[in-house]
């Protein structure tokens, strides 16, 4: 239980910073993305001050063994740049750049948005499914 | 589409998702990629519990910026054809790819991994070809 009350202030703690920083508002993202528009450099503020407190917290939890309520730490194993992982970041790039919205934004703004936003996720989480049905084969890029 | 910059909230909303990212990582040892907990708690039965509360404090989080605020308002896209292959794409692509905005941009690049930021630049790069130079002609509201 005390595992789904910190997962849930976690989530919860991302996605205001996610709404205050506005990333929730894909015209914001755009404005960023469109470097030949009237250019906004906020998303690359949010970026950097997430990037920062994030590896400073990082580097001081590293020297724990193991987190507070968990055997162990669950680092990702894979350690290769391989084809699905350029294949993958390229078309997320470029569902990205279309409309603005990425997972964390996207799914925030999900009961406050539109019915666009509903769409999005519903093709989302449509594109989660078939792509663990249909996973990409691996090889050296 | 005119945005001004706004660099003061992008602080403070990137510190929010960096200690909520934190907090996943010391108590519970994970990693707070947003696109692999959501599709995490579809196609899993183990660790559903805590996926399913960190998805529900995504939710809320507007809801309590604009209860401090309810000033604050933010665009979302209207319903398209180009949001619903938008949607498709980021989803196809963080499944393939490992990843999105939080688990590589935020997480792994701090933590210097050499894929995720291969991923990073990979998207962000995508991102912005596609948003510059494409005009997707997607509506907002």
């Amino acid at each position: 239980m005390r595992n789904h009350l910190f997962a849930f202030i976690a989530g919860l703690l991302m996605s205001i910073g996610i709404t205050y920083s506005q990333m929730i508002d894909p015209i914001k993202v755009k404005a960023f993305l469109d470097v030949l528009g009237n250019w906004d450099p906020t998303l690359l503020v949010v970026m950097a001050s997430a990037l920062i407190t994030y590896g400073i917290g990082f580097a001081l939890i590293r020297k724990r063994n193991k987190p507070v309520f968990a055997p162990k730490f669950h680092l990702p194993e894979k350690r290769d740049v391989d084809r699905p992982l350029v294949v993958g970041s390229v078309l997320f790039g470029a569902g990205w750049g279309l409309v603005g919205y990425c997972p964390g934004p996207a799914m925030a703004a999900l009961l406050a948005g539109s019915l666009g936003t509903l769409g999005f996720v519903a093709a989302m989480l449509l594109g989660f499914v078939l792509a663990g049905k249909f996973p990409l084969p691996a090889g050296t890029k | 589409m005119e945005t001004t910059f706004t660099p003061v909230s992008a602080a403070i909303g990137g510190v929010f998702i960096g200690l909520g990212g934190l907090l996943l990582y010391l108590f519970l040892g994970r990693i707070a990629g947003i696109s692999g907990i959501i599709a995490g708690a579809m196609g899993q039965r183990e660790g559903r519990g805590w996926r399913l509360a960190f998805i529900v404090g995504l939710l809320v989080g507007p809801s309590v910026v604009l209860w401090f605020d309810p000033t604050f308002h933010f665009n979302s896209p209207l319903l398209s054809v180009t949001v619903i292959i938008a949607g498709l794409l980021v989803g196809l692509g963080t499944r393939w790819g490992s990843g999105c905005t939080s688990g590589h941009g935020v997480c792994g690049v701090s933590r210097m991994s050499t894929r995720s930021i291969v991923a990073t630049v990979l998207f962000v790069g995508v991102g912005i070809l596609v948003a510059s130079l494409i005009n997707a002609g997607v509506a907002y509201a």
